[in-house]
């Protein structure tokens, strides 16, 4: 039975919630603002569920006790903020290595290093290009609202669970406290939402996990020994995996292009921004279509695999529209742009990282000087 | 006939990758015979380390998983949460346990998890080529330390099993010794035991195994053995600690 509830509710814990509800059932944490809300949120309702939550002695600890809880079967998460983040990419690898689904969710702040606790878009480099080492990659979804917050963890578990890769909910400081209503729908148990993926909900599902989940650590009884790992000393052998990943990699780059667009078909001008941002640049280009300027909007979805298909289209069209990227980075997804339009369109940028947020009105200044 | 002496379901009967004379070996066997007595094969679930003893999970027949250098013991937390029922083991090395993993080491202790910990002191890196352990005794040359490990440059060998003992979550610390057939037959009750701790119950419980490395100490095994029995115990006495 399904139970519409319409609830006030911060970014944070939307996620925490929608988490919860997509099945999630191990949580680990370190404390990092702007995320902390979820880490509490996951602290008084994961018992409830009948899942863990603990918080770790560290983000390593964390990351890593995720790493050991999805190869026991159970759909594990973490969450931290930017500095958190870079600590993680140590397990994040791993996971990447071992074939293991995982969510890992990045509410952004400032940085370099210790930076501020201001909301920033800066790690998108880190998030999209695998972050940690080795030739790997992370599905990356940008939520622009609370209820996106809470309706892409469901959508990231299951991408992870289909793909056996890492899944990263990339979000700002703005988006992980704003509190907005939210349409939850709660559910005895969350359905697939990805054809082929299973839901595993911890502990409670041993035989689903055994069916669904044949490389889980679940003890060895009625089968060969399951064996989680990343490393290949075998000549050859790495290579073998490598080349298996990257196929599935450019998968992935074919089947998860996400985006949304406004006014694409006439326009001139098109922003690109996403998550946070990109709610201001609607704005502006709401406010440019009342003026009588053609003006449209791109906003990624999904950071990686980025949404090339749409600016490869637009690029080929006989009237090139022009494009105008706006971040809270001093220019990272910019570079996927023109990577996507290569060199067809002129594409100009602007962007404020380290707390400020690009307003409207700097954004039209600028758009209009094109 | 009784047959009275088989070779354990849970160790494959593969030739390692191990040095001539080095511990892991038995160590290894030691667990998979504890595992095959106690009749826990099919719910065993192992964290191997990063180290020499990396690829442990080709040796054993049971369902293992890699944990990052140091991170073994934050895997196994997790893997114990999930399965409550199933029995989690780590087995580390002095690097992976005691240098980088010490975080995790502490506070996996402190938090009082019902875990098995299987850590081999051999006061040595060997699988990098036999750098300063955090274990290695004062005066021991290696790679890292080639006059000797001195107190005012590199610090103490690091009692960590002792330190563990004071936390209030650590239920059983033991430490035995390889050096001859008498001390593998305590260190096998000693895993036994931890094994069985794990079983009722009882909280985290550590055998701490000084393990010959002949290669990179530089000595022939029968030496090595002598070194331990009459050098290394000196620093790291046998014993129930806790």
């Amino acid at each position: 039975m399904k139970m519409k509830t319409k609830i006030l509710i911060s970014g944070n814990e939307a996620m925490a919630e929608g988490a919860i509800q997509a099945g999630c059932r191990f949580y680990a944490g370190y404390p990092i603002t702007p995320q902390n809300e979820l880490t509490a949120y996951m602290a008084k309702n994961m018992p409830a569920c009948g899942g863990e939550f603990i918080q770790a002695e560290s983000e390593l600890a964390a990351i890593n006790m995720v790493y050991g809880a999805s190869a026991a079967g159970a759909r594990a998460m973490t969450s931290s903020s930017s500095p958190g983040i870079s600590l993680k990419q140590e397990g994040i690898s791993y996971i990447a290595g071992a074939l293991l689904p995982a969510v890992i969710v990045n509410i952004m702040r400032g940085g370099p290093g210790l930076g501020n606790i201001w909301p920033a878009q800066s790690d998108y480099f880190q998030a999209t290009r695998g972050g940690g080492h080795g030739d790997y990659r992370t599905i990356v979804l940008a939520p622009s609202s609370v209820q996106e917050a809470y309706d892409f963890m469901p959508l990231a578990f299951d991408l992870a669970d289909k793909y056996l890769m890492p899944a990263m909910i990339l979000a700002d400081g703005m988006l992980g406290q704003m509190m907005e209503p939210l349409v939850v729908v709660r559910r005895p148990s969350a359905p697939s939402e990805v054809e082929g993926s299973s839901v595993v909900r911890g502990r409670n599902t041993e035989d689903e996990i055994r069916t669904t989940k044949k490389w889980a650590l679940t003890g060895c009884k009625g089968r060969p020994a399951n064996v989680v790992k990343s490393f290949f000393m075998k000549e050859g052998a790495l290579e073998i995996a490598n080349l298996k990943a990257q196929k599935k990699y450019r998968a992935v780059e074919n089947k998860e292009q996400r985006w949304e667009g406004l006014f694409l078909d006439d326009a001139k001008i098109i922003l690109v921004a996403y998550g946070s941002m990109s709610r201001i640049a609607k704005s502006v280009v709401v406010q440019l279509r009342q003026e009588g300027k053609k003006a449209g909007l791109i906003r990624p979805v999904t950071l990686w695999p980025f949404p090339r298909k749409i600016f490869e289209q637009l690029s080929r069209k006989k009237k090139r529209p022009a494009f105008f990227v706006t971040e809270m980075s001093y220019g990272q997804m910019v570079e996927d742009v023109k990577l996507a339009l290569e060199c067809r369109c002129k594409v100009d940028f602007f962007g404020r990282s380290g707390g400020g947020v690009p307003t409207e009105g700097e954004i039209i200044k600028k758009v209009r000087l094109l | 006939m009784n047959k009275v002496f088989s070779h354990p379901k849970s160790l494959r009967n593969i030739a390692t990758h191990y040095c001539a004379g080095c511990g892991h070996g038995i160590a290894h066997r030691l667990i998979a015979e504890t595992v095959d007595e106690l009749g826990i094969r099919e719910k065993v679930i192992a964290v191997a380390p990063v180290g020499c003893a990396v690829i442990a999970y080709e040796y054993w027949d049971f369902d293992c998983s890699e944990a990052a250098h140091g991170r073994a013991l934050a895997v196994a937390t997790a893997i114990k949460r999930v399965r409550p029922d199933n029995i989690v083991f780590t087995y580390q090395g002095d690097g992976d346990l005691a240098a980088i993993g010490t975080n995790e080491t502490i506070h996996a202790a402190n938090r009082g998890e019902n875990l098995t910990v299987i850590f081999i002191n051999n006061a040595i890196y060997g699988m990098t080529g036999g750098q300063m352990a955090p274990t290695t005794l004062l005066k021991q040359k290696t790679a890292t330390t080639p006059n000797g490990r001195e107190a005012s440059f590199h610090g103490y060998p690091l009692k960590i099993s002792e330190m563990l003992a004071l936390l209030a979550g650590v239920k059983y610390v033991e430490r035995v010794s390889f050096f001859s057939p008498q001390q593998v037959i305590k260190a096998k009750q000693a895993i036994k035991q931890a094994f069985l701790n794990q079983i009722n119950n009882t909280g985290f419980s550590l055998v701490e195994i000084l393990s010959p490395c002949p290669t990179y100490w530089g000595k022939s095994s029968k030496e090595s053995l002598d070194w331990i029995r009459d050098v290394m115990t000196k620093e790291f006495p046998l014993g129930r600690i806790k």
